[in-house]
């Protein structure tokens, strides 16, 4: 193969090992390098957990329980091997134990899970995250309830001196799996086996017609994404030294799906997408703002009604235009920074009003004085909320006027990239 | 002492029989069996109408008891209770207008997806507006006293109330929706949507004031047992499954199965921690001793102790046996 093609067929793969291996570079304190290692886990469990909802079409409530699980293992397994209880075992080859004990309990529940898709296999899976949530208060010897158990990753030989010590050898560890876990499901997508599960998906009778058996094949899918989840989760286990029942509960399960649906689930990429960025948004805004939760469901809310492919779904819209002619998408930009704009200004006084309101009701001091925007302001001003309701309402205007102008100029673009297609 | 058999032994020092503790958890478990069922009829409803599965339901169930605790602490409990329900309706009805009909052209696990969202933000507007930590909304004053003792046990006012008014809206229910010419239009609404449009009647507002009053039944739950239960941030999240293992126990769409299905959840969870059975003999048939860690935590297993597993068990056990539940007419 020339060059030329080795770039065309491997190209991003080059580019995403690349940023895999750079990262620490400009990034190299230690809260970097956490969201960083983070960041890897979460593109790992999003890419697991759309194998089900994207490519097989199973929604579950209850998927963060084989992420949850291996983590329990992994530093079990830690601990039994710092007291030799168990034969020594490679640290950096951990996720490959972990996602097979995940994958072993996905055989186990998918058996009884998947018979159906759709609300069936929903609420069962929501059964079993309950089931397991509550365990981890019962069976206290190996969940250890709300506390959690602890281990420590530095244990055994130390082939080369990697010890794991260090942020930066945990953080290329959780790369290099997260590497090598993207490309074995990428490769998954492309085997017929990865055709059946979308076949599955959309027309389950007719896959059956076929005489394939639908089941089945959402069984092996279902086995397949609770192993991937199992990787991540030992990753999880590993960065952190630490789990406990909140890896399991239905916040995790929920927030892989939010992240994953607002990523988007059509494409490949679209979970990475959703990945990296409500992570970072996540580690960086819970600084700033106890609100964030409450920004991120209305992110997702919106995502549901107004974008169901989500932000991969909204990019990859534009790539008729672009495989026509890329200079087209020029003529997009000023009203693409247009409607922006208004968003931002309305979000800048929505946001404000939605922080004094949150600071109002959670301030313990009583003294109702808080900082917003960089302003030193106290609550029983009138001053600040007329200011942002203001601004919100111009911010709202603005929408109003620029979302028509965007939605004329993108028909006008794509109706342009339509005819000098038919030329 | 005789009568101790099977019982806690915190309850048997304090000497209190078999008989006793049957009643106690019979009559807490009606109480919250009804409790559930306010929310579990109107989901039951709204699912055999629009196919969606209502994941928000239980919110509607917080914002009641929400808008209860500040409608009494300004005009008082009797009040709160027709306003704060109205205002629950009236805003899962705009939801339903605004949001769920957007998204009712994408499938149903779109509505799915944007149902739980709806819960997610909920949870944390409520979060917004009232704080993370619970607030006192208490029981009125004018029924917080006890009403009769029978057989050496206390039955609060309060709570022969709360369950007089349950008993009565499932009446009220049951009359609308099978005597009612409204009930009628609803029962062919829910099998024929497009013959009942056909005959002229609006389906999609149907759908809309459904869901509403869905909504509000939820809410009325809220009112009565947000004083009882706790008013806090997580109360949905808490009760929300529960009640989809009670939809899905008494087969989606049919309110005599929720009804059913209620009442035996309540009163299950309520005798199992009060009987709170010890499985240590059970495990110890299989061998399991007390000598290692992990055996030790199975024979000090109790039915109390399992009883937040043992609804979700019985849902996941009939969705693999019986999709349909035990009244339903077709599979989840």
């Amino acid at each position: 193969m020339s060059m030329k093609g080795l770039l065309n067929n491997y190209g991003v793969w080059m580019v995403a090992a690349l940023i895999i291996l750079l990262v620490p570079i400009p990034f190299g304190s230690g809260f970097a390098l956490s969201i960083a290692s983070q960041m890897t886990i979460a593109i790992v469990f999003a890419l697991a957990y759309n194998m089900l909802l994207g490519q097989g079409g199973m929604l579950s409530f209850g998927h963060a329980i084989f992420f949850g699980l291996a983590g329990y293992f992994t530093i079990h397994y830690l601990n039994w091997m710092g007291q030799g209880v168990v034969s020594y075992f490679p640290v950096s080859l951990l996720p490959l134990l972990g996602g097979l004990v995940s994958m072993v309990l996905g055989v186990l529940i998918g058996l009884v899970s998947t018979r159906r898709a759709g609300t069936t296999f929903a609420m069962i899976s929501l059964g079993f995250g309950e089931m397991v949530t509550a365990l981890t208060l019962i069976i206290v010897s190996f969940f250890n309830g709300e506390e959690g158990i602890q281990g420590d990753r530095w244990v055994g030989p130390e082939p080369l001196g990697i010890t794991f010590g260090s942020d930066v050898q945990v953080y290329y560890l959780a790369g290099a799996w997260c590497f090598a876990a993207a490309v074995a499901m990428y490769a998954i997508t492309r085997t017929p086996f990865g055709r059946m599960c979308n076949a599955v998906r959309d027309n389950p009778e007719r896959a059956q017609f076929v005489g394939y058996n639908t089941q089945r094949v959402r069984w092996l899918a279902f086995t397949l994404s609770a192993f991937f989840s199992g990787i991540a989760g030992t990753l999880h286990a590993l960065v952190f030294e630490h789990v406990g029942f909140e890896t399991v509960d239905i916040a995790r399960s929920g927030f892989v799906l939010f992240m994953v649906y607002i990523g988007g689930t059509g494409t490949f990429l679209g979970p990475v997408l959703g990945a990296v960025l409500i992570t970072w948004l996540t580690s960086i805004l819970s600084n700033f703002t106890e609100a964030w939760y409450l920004y991120f469901g209305i992110i997702f809310v919106t995502i549901v009604m107004y974008a169901p492919g989500g932000l991969a779904g909204l990019i990859f819209m534009h790539e008729p235009i672009w495989l026509t002619d890329p200079r087209l998408l020029r003529r997009l930009l000023w009203p693409y920074a247009l409607g922006l704009a208004s968003v931002l200004v309305a979000l800048v006084g929505i946001i404000g009003e939605m922080e004094m309101i949150y600071h109002l009701s959670n301030d313990i001091t009583g003294e109702f004085v808080m900082n917003l925007y960089g302003f030193d302001i106290s609550l029983r001003n009138t001053v600040p909320w007329v200011i942002c309701a203001i601004i919100g309402a111009i911010g709202l205007a603005l929408c109003r006027k620029s979302f028509p102008l965007v939605a004329q100029h993108w028909h006008q673009v794509m109706h342009e990239a339509r005819e000098r297609v038919l030329q | 002492m005789a009568g101790c058999v099977g019982l806690s032994a915190a309850l048997c020092q304090e000497g209190v029989s078999v008989v006793q503790v049957l009643l106690f958890s019979l009559f807490n478990g009606l109480l919250y069996g009804m409790l559930l069922f306010m929310l579990s009829s109107g989901l039951t409803l709204i699912f055999s109408m629009m196919g969606v599965l209502n994941f928000a339901h239980a919110s509607f169930f917080m914002l009641g008891a929400y808008f209860a605790y500040e409608i009494s602490r300004l005009i008082g409990f009797w009040p709160a209770l027709f306003f704060a329900p109205l205002g629950a309706a009236v805003i899962g009805a705009v939801i339903e207008r605004y949001g769920l009909r957007t998204v009712h052209k994408f499938g149903h696990v779109a509505e799915l997806l944007f149902t739980f969202g709806l819960a997610f933000v909920i949870e944390e507007l409520v979060q917004m507006i009232w704080g993370k930590t619970n607030k006192p909304y208490l029981i009125p004053s004018s029924m917080d006293f006890t009403l009769f003792t029978w057989q050496g046990l206390d039955y609060s006012a309060y709570r022969v109330f709360m369950l007089l008014t349950s008993v009565g809206i499932f009446v009220a229910l049951y009359w609308l929706l099978t005597r009612t010419r409204v009930g009628l239009i609803i029962q062919a609404a829910l099998s024929h949507p497009q013959m009942v449009g056909a005959l002229g009647h609006n389906v999609p507002r149907i759908f809309m004031y459904t869901f509403g009053f869905g909504c509000g039944l939820a809410a009325i739950g809220g009112v009565l047992g947000g004083n009882v239960l706790g008013t806090e941030p997580a109360m949905a999240i808490q009760l929300g499954p529960i009640v989809f293992v009670v939809i899905v126990i008494g087969g989606l769409g049919s309110l005599g199965g929720a009804l059913i299905a209620s009442i035996f959840i309540g009163i299950l969870t309520n005798a199992a921690v009060s009987y709170d059975v010890p499985f240590g003999p059970f495990f110890a048939l299989f061998g399991v001793s007390s000598a290692t860690d992990i055996g030790n935590d199975l024979v000090r297993m109790t039915s109390g102790s399992v009883s937040s597993v043992l609804p979700y068990l019985i849902m996941v056990l009939m969705l693999i046996l019986r999709p349909r539940g035990l009244f339903g007419n077709r599979d989840v």
